[in-house]
C-alpha cells in the first residue's frame, strides 16, 4: 500500500509540472526546504528500523551456510533446486495474464466512467475496493467453491482471481494518473481533430498514463508473485507456494529466494520513482530557462 | 451544396445582408446555421430555442454572462454535445447526429489543451495524422502552422517548455491544420495576462481574415467580442438578445440587458410631454427596441457616458463627485438626484471640473432607449 501511495504523488507532482501549474513546483520547493525537528528524526529511525533489522537479517541469513559461515553457495543453488524453475516460471506466467486482463479491464472502464459518467467515479471506486474489504480466505473458499471444476484443471484459472485480487491497487493507481491529467480536454482536442476513439486511447491517453501504468503493473505482478493461500488451496505450485514447501528442508536457499525477489521488486520501483525525478527535474530546468 | 463546397460561385446560406468583409480572398470555411437549439442539463435550460446563421468567411462572437450558455452552444456546433431539439447545419448539409471526430471543426480550448507527450510540430500534425497523411507532408504543413502564428523557432519544444500564450497559439495552429470548415474558440485568451491577451487578439483576427475561416469566438469579455467579430450575438440564459455589427450592437441596443452588459450605461427616468419622452428637459425621440408606456408606467433612458454632455455650472443641480482619468478622456461620475450618471468628457475639459463642482448635465444625441423603471440604488 505504502507503494500505491508514493507512486500516486509522483505521478500527480509530475503531471502537475506538465500543465504548468506553478503552485505544484512551489509547494514542492516549500517541502523540501522545511527543516525536520529531532524527535521526527526519531520516529523515522525508530520506524526504520523496524523494517530494516528483519532485512538485514534475512540477507545474513541467506548468506550463510549451514556451519554458519559466510558462503554464496545457497544463491547459487537456487537454480538447482528441484521445482523451483517451473514455480518461478508459472508465477511469472500468471503474472503476465493478470497484467494483461487487469489492465484491459481497468483502464477503459476508468477512462469510460471519467468521461460518460463521472457520478458513478465513487461507485466504481468503492466496488473496485471490495476485495480488500472481505477477508481473503472467506473469498478465497467462496471463488473455489463456485469455481466449475473444469476451469480448476488449468492453473490459469488462478490468473482470472488475481485480477479480483489486484483490483483495488491496479484500479487506483490508473484512476489517480486520469485524475492528474485533464482527460476530457485531451479528449475533446484529439476528437476535434478528427481521432477516433481508438486512437486517441493509443496516442493520446496512454502515453500521458505512462507512470500511472508501470505503478499498476508492479504492484499487480507484485501481488502474484506474493499470493500464497489461494494457489496452495487450489494445489498449484507457484513461487510463494514452493517456498514454503522447501522452507522445511532449506532455510538458506529459501531466505536466498526471497531476497533476491524483494531485491528485485526494490530495483524494479527504484528505477521508476528516478525515471520519474529526472523526468521532473529536468522539465524543471527547462522551464526556469524559457520564462 | 456540398460540404466540402468553397463558396466562389454559391452565395452564401441565404444571408444576403450579411456584412461582408472586404479582404479579396475567397471564404475557405463552410456557412453555419443553427436552428432552434434547444439543450437541458436537469432543471437548466442552457440553450433554449437557440437560432443563428453565420456566413462562409464570417467571425461571430458569442457574449454573455457565465453560465448563459455559450459553451453549451458551442460544444453542440463542435458535436460534443447533442441537442434535445434543433438542427446543426454545416455548408447546408445536416450535421445534427455526426460524431465530433467527423465533422471537420478546429477548436481551441479554454484550457491548455496540447497533448503533453508530443512536440509543437508532432501536436500541430496530429489531426493531419488522423488523417493518414504521410510524415514529411505532415511536417511541412505542421512548420507552415508554426510558422504562421509566429512560433517556427520553438517547433520542437513541449508543451511543458511554452508559455501560456505560445501553447494557445500552438492549440490555434492545431486546430487550423486541418483546413476546418469552422473554427471554434471557447475563450481561448481567459487565462492569458492582459498585455498577451491583447496581442493574441489581434494575431486570431489577422489570420482568420487571412484565410477567411467561419469562427465561432466565445467570450464574456465585451472589449474582445466588439474589436475581433464582424458580429456580436448577445445571450442570456440559453437565449439570444441580439446579433449585430459591433457598432451597431454599441450604439443602438435593442435590450436592457444589452444595453448594461455591453458598454456602460447610465439611467435617467424620462417625464412625457404630449407622448413624446423629454428627458433633461430635452424632446427625444424613443429608438426602435424601447419599452412601451402600454406595459410600464414609467420608463428610464438608457444612455452611453459620450451621449451626455457637462457644462460647469453654479445653479447646475447636478455635481460632479469622481473622476477617472483614461488618456485622452476623462470618465466623470456626476451626482445628479439620486442617479450617479457615468459621462466621458474630454481630459482636458474635465481639468476644470473637479470632484464636487457644479454641472448642468445634457444630451448629445436626441434618439433614446427606454427601458422598464428601476429605482435608483442608493449610493
Ligand atoms: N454537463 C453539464 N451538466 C450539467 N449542467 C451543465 C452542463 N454543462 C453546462 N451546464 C449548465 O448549463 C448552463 C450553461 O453552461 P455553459 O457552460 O454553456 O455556460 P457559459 O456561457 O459557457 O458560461 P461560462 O462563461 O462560465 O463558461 C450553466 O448553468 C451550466 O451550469
Ligand atoms: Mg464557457
Amino acid at each position: 500500500m505504502a507503494q500505491v501511495d508514493t507512486a500516486s504523488i509522483d505521478a500527480e507532482y509530475l503531471l502537475a509540472f506538465d500543465r504548468g501549474a506553478p503552485e505544484a513546483s512551489m509547494v514542492a520547493k516549500q517541502r523540501r526546504r522545511f527543516s525536520i525537528p529531532w524527535f521526527r528524526w526519531l520516529v523515522l529511525l525508530l520506524a526504520a528500523l523496524f523494517f530494516i533489522i528483519p532485512l538485514v537479517a534475512g540477507v545474513i541469513f541467506s548468506l550463510q551456510n549451514d556451519a554458519g559461515q559466510f558462503s554464496l553457495d545457497s544463491i547459487r543453488a537456487i537454480n538447482q533446486q528441484i521445482g523451483f524453475s517451473d514455480a518461478f516460471r508459472l508465477s511469472l506466467q500468471l503474472a503476465l495474464i493478470t497484467v494483461v486482463i487487469s489492465m484491459a479491464l481497468v483502464v477503459p472502464t476508468a477512462v469510460y466512467v471519467h468521461l460518460k459518467v463521472p457520478k458513478l467515479l465513487a461507485a466504481v471506486e468503492f466496488t473496485t475496493l471490495l476485495p480488500i474489504v472481505f477477508p481473503p480466505i472467506v473469498l478465497i473458499l467462496g471463488v473455489l467453491h463456485v469455481t466449475p471444476p473444469f476451469l480448476k484443471d488449468h492453473a490459469w484459472f488462478l490468473a482470472l482471481f488475481y485480477v479480483v485480487l489486484a483490483m483495488p491497487f491496479a484500479y487506483r493507481a490508473v484512476e489517480s494518473g486520469l485524475q492528474a491529467m485533464d482527460l476530457q480536454v485531451l479528449v475533446e482536442a484529439s476528437r476535434s481533430l478528427g481521432g477516433r476513439w481508438g486512437s486517441t486511447l493509443l496516442r493520446v491517453i496512454l502515453p500521458n498514463l505512462t507512470t500511472s501504468l508501470i505503478s499498476s503493473v508492479v504492484l499487480v505482478t507484485a501481488l502474484v508473485f506474493s499470493e500464497y493461500t489461494m494457489s496452495s488451496l487450489a494445489g498449484w505450485i507457484t513461487l510463494p507456494v514452493w517456498t514454503e514447501q522447501f522452507a522445511q528442508a532449506n532455510g538458506h536457499i529459501v531466505t536466498a529466494v526471497a531476497m533476491l525477489t524483494l531485491l528485485g521488486v526494490w530495483v524494479v520501483l527504484s528505477l521508476i520513482v528516478l525515471v520519474d525525478l529526472s523526468r521532473a527535474r529536468l522539465q524543471q530546468r527547462k522551464r526556469s530557462s524559457t520564462s | 451544396m456540398t460540404p466540402d463546397a468553397t463558396a466562389t460561385d454559391v452565395a452564401p446560406t441565404g444571408q444576403a445582408a450579411m456584412p461582408a468583409t472586404d479582404t479579396p480572398s475567397v471564404p475557405t470555411g463552410a456557412g453555419v446555421e443553427l436552428r432552434s437549439l434547444s439543450r437541458q442539463f436537469g432543471a437548466t435550460l442552457a440553450l433554449d430555442r437557440f437560432s443563428l446563421t453565420i456566413a462562409p468567411g464570417e467571425l461571430v462572437a458569442l457574449l454573455g454572462p457565465s453560465g448563459c450558455g455559450k459553451t453549451t452552444a458551442l460544444r453542440v456546433l463542435a458535436g460534443f454535445e447533442r441537442p434535445d431539439q434543433g438542427q446543426v447545419l454545416v455548408g447546408g448539409r445536416d450535421v445534427t447526429r455526426l460524431p465530433a471526430q467527423k465533422r471537420d471543426m478546429g477548436m481551441v480550448f479554454q484550457s491548455y489543451s496540447l497533448f503533453p507527450n508530443m512536440d509543437a510540430r508532432a501536436n500541430v500534425g496530429f489531426g493531419l495524422r488522423m488523417r493518414r497523411w504521410s510524415g514529411a507532408k505532415r511536417k511541412a504543413r505542421a512548420d507552415e502552422l508554426l510558422e504562421l502564428v509566429g512560433l517556427a523557432e520553438h517547433r520542437t519544444k513541449y508543451p511543458h517548455q511554452l508559455s501560456g500564450g505560445q501553447q494557445q497559439r500552438v492549440a490555434l495552429a492545431r486546430a487550423l491544420a486541418i483546413e476546418p470548415q469552422v473554427l471554434l474558440l471557447d475563450e481561448p485568451l481567459s487565462a492569458l495576462d492582459a498585455k498577451v491577451r491583447a496581442e493574441l487578439r489581434e494575431q486570431i483576427r489577422a489570420i482568420q481574415q487571412r484565410l477567411l475561416i467561419t469562427t465561432v469566438f466565445v467570450t464574456h469579455d465585451q472589449e474582445e467580442a466588439l474589436s475581433m467579430a464582424d458580429r456580436v450575438c448577445v445571450m442570456r440564459a440559453g437565449r439570444i438578445e441580439q446579433v449585430d455589427v459591433p457598432a451597431a450592437l454599441y450604439a443602438r441596443p435593442t435590450t436592457a440587458f444589452v444595453a448594461q452588459f455591453v458598454g456602460v450605461s447610465s439611467r435617467i427616468e424620462a417625464s412625457f410631454d404630449a407622448g413624446q419622452p423629454v428627458i433633461l428637459g430635452q424632446r427625444c425621440t424613443a429608438r426602435p427596441g424601447s419599452a412601451s408606456r402600454e406595459t410600464s408606467a414609467r420608463l428610464d433612458a438608457l444612455l452611453r457616458p459620450e451621449d451626455l454632455t457637462v457644462t460647469p455650472d453654479h445653479d447646475g443641480e447636478a455635481t460632479v463627485v469622481h473622476s477617472s482619468f483614461l488618456g485622452g478622456t476623462t470618465r466623470l461620475d456626476v451626482l445628479l438626484g439620486a442617479t450617479v450618471l457615468k459621462i466621458d468628457v474630454r481630459s482636458d475639459v474635465a481639468a476644470r471640473l473637479s470632484p464636487s463642482t457644479r454641472v448642468r448635465v445634457g444630451l448629445h444625441n436626441d434618439e433614446v432607449l427606454l427601458v422598464e423603471h428601476l429605482e435608483p440604488e442608493g449610493r
